[in-house]
């Protein structure tokens, strides 16, 4: 549920079940990227709270949700990591984890595929294309 | 419009908006970052009335018992004094009434102090030396002794304040306690959780504090402690566990040892590895962690990786400090 004013269509946010779905989805999807020797050493060594709160965010902006991020924030927070050698192959084994945790929490595989498609549109700023 | 104390500066918060816009306005400087209640870089503290409900979501239950709060999502409804920063001041004096070595390296400090401290099992204090050297110590006893509270004090080569506590230190002298501080506590809203404590050295002390809570509050589900350090000489209390061991079937104690030879009753390696391999699943655990920070860190996310969820995951991480600045957001010995 959102606290957002909604005046006629629902979002992808509230149709997939808002920040209820952003918790369930956070854990199970963190956990996957952890468990994927392809990408965890981008994720590991660092705060797990704030690792946390950082999916957390890009769940919400999967789904369209409330988020304020911009193309800008999403390059300068990825540089050191494009740095490290982030690429296209790592950018596919997180939309991996997105799809299969997203599956097992039972989404629609229509709303999964609007879920991808915005993290999609994020990619070249992640990697700094 | 809603009148905002912060240390000594008074400001207004006008009924349209956000704390976070009010302190912004004001330009206090003030960490943020989303504006939406997810990133949680703007958490705050009341230090009078309840926060708003909304401005606790998501937060850990230990936070929001303490009244943390993101300012982004907050609509103050009453007048607030605030705090950025968990900076606690001193506000009561002890004096030394026991001293007891637990083992070689680490002192059983116990000060009788003036004032009750409001604490929660597992919190930490800083003690604060007559010449205002400070450091970081856990309380490692229960609420039932909110007077007299214990220490474990382990010696470090070369620090001034674990040497001098150990040295000069004599039962009568008094120094400055502050207020408890630290989210790494017990809370007794959920007695059937299975709990899960790692220590490592003198971690020990604010998970003993929380075991003894927890068992006087009557907490049903099991409660495994693994205590570990490199070499017998390392570990203590091992009696004191086993016979509560003995006294309550929920309670289970692994003394752990990573280097050498290993004696019966005492499992072969590091605390928390031996604690991965005993224990198969941590659906819906709580636990704690303290000690050693590269212990912490690596366990807390092998408890992750094993059903734990994050919000039920508590740490303390030892640091040693390196010269006198006293440590704000994690306990610090030396």
């Amino acid at each position: 549920m959102s606290e957002e004013a909604t005046p006629t269509k629902a979002t992808l946010y509230e149709r997939i079940g808002g920040e209820a779905a952003v918790n369930a989805a956070v854990e199970l999807f963190y956990r996957k990227v952890l468990s994927d020797h392809r990408i965890n050493r981008f994720f590991a060594n660092t705060n797990m709270d704030e690792q946390i709160a950082k999916q957390k965010a890009f769940f919400t902006m999967a789904f369209g949700g409330p988020n304020t991020y911009t193309g800008t924030d999403m390059r300068n927070a990825h540089a050191a990591l494009v740095k490290r050698g982030l690429d296209d192959s790592h950018f596919d084994a997180v939309m991996e984890h997105l799809g299969a945790t997203l599956q097992e929490l039972n989404v629609p595989a229509d709303l999964i595929g609007e879920a991808a498609a915005i993290a999609e549109s994020v990619r070249n700023d992640i990697l700094g294309k | 419009m809603k009148k905002i104390v912060l240390g000594n500066q008074e400001m207004s918060c006008q009924s349209d908006e956000t704390l976070l816009d009010a302190l912004l306005r004001h330009e206090v400087a003030i960490p943020y970052s989303c504006r939406q209640g997810v990133c949680q870089s703007c958490v705050v503290r009341s230090l009078d009335v309840v926060p708003p409900l909304l401005s606790q979501r998501g937060l850990k239950d230990v936070q929001q018992k303490q009244n943390y709060f993101l300012a982004c999502k907050c609509y103050p409804e009453h007048d607030m004094e605030i705090a950025l920063s968990q900076q606690a001041s001193f506000f009561t004096e002890g004096t030394v009434v026991g001293k007891a070595l637990l083992n070689t390296e680490t002192v059983l400090l116990s000060i009788q102090c003036n004032d009750a401290l409001d604490f929660y099992a597992g919190q930490f204090v800083n003690l604060q030396r007559a010449d205002g050297l400070t450091r970081s110590y856990s309380i490692a006893n229960s609420r039932l002794h909110a007077t007299e509270l214990t220490f474990h004090v382990r010696r470090l080569p070369g620090g001034r304040f674990s040497e001098w506590a150990h040295g000069d230190l004599q039962i009568g002298d008094t120094l400055k306690v502050s207020e408890p501080q630290g989210l790494c506590f017990y809370l007794p809203d959920r007695p059937e959780q299975n709990m899960l404590l790692i220590g490592t050295g003198s971690g020990l002390a604010p998970l003993a504090g929380i075991i003894s809570e927890a068992l006087q509050q009557g907490h049903t589900g099991d409660i495994y402690l693994f205590h570990g350090s490199r070499d017998r000489e390392g570990l203590y209390w091992i009696e004191e566990m086993q016979a509560l061991q003995q006294q309550y079937s929920n309670f289970h104690y692994t003394p752990c040892i990573s280097n050498g030879l290993v004696p019966d009753g005492f499992a072969q390696g590091r605390a928390n590895d031996v604690a991965m391999q005993a224990l198969p699943k941590l659906n819906a655990w709580r636990v704690y962690l303290c000690g050693h920070p590269d212990m912490v860190n690596q366990t807390k996310i092998q408890a992750f990786l094993k059903g734990a969820s994050s919000i039920d995951i508590y740490s303390d991480a030892f640091h040693v400090t390196p010269d006198l600045t006293p440590s704000s957001a994690t306990t610090t010995i030396s």
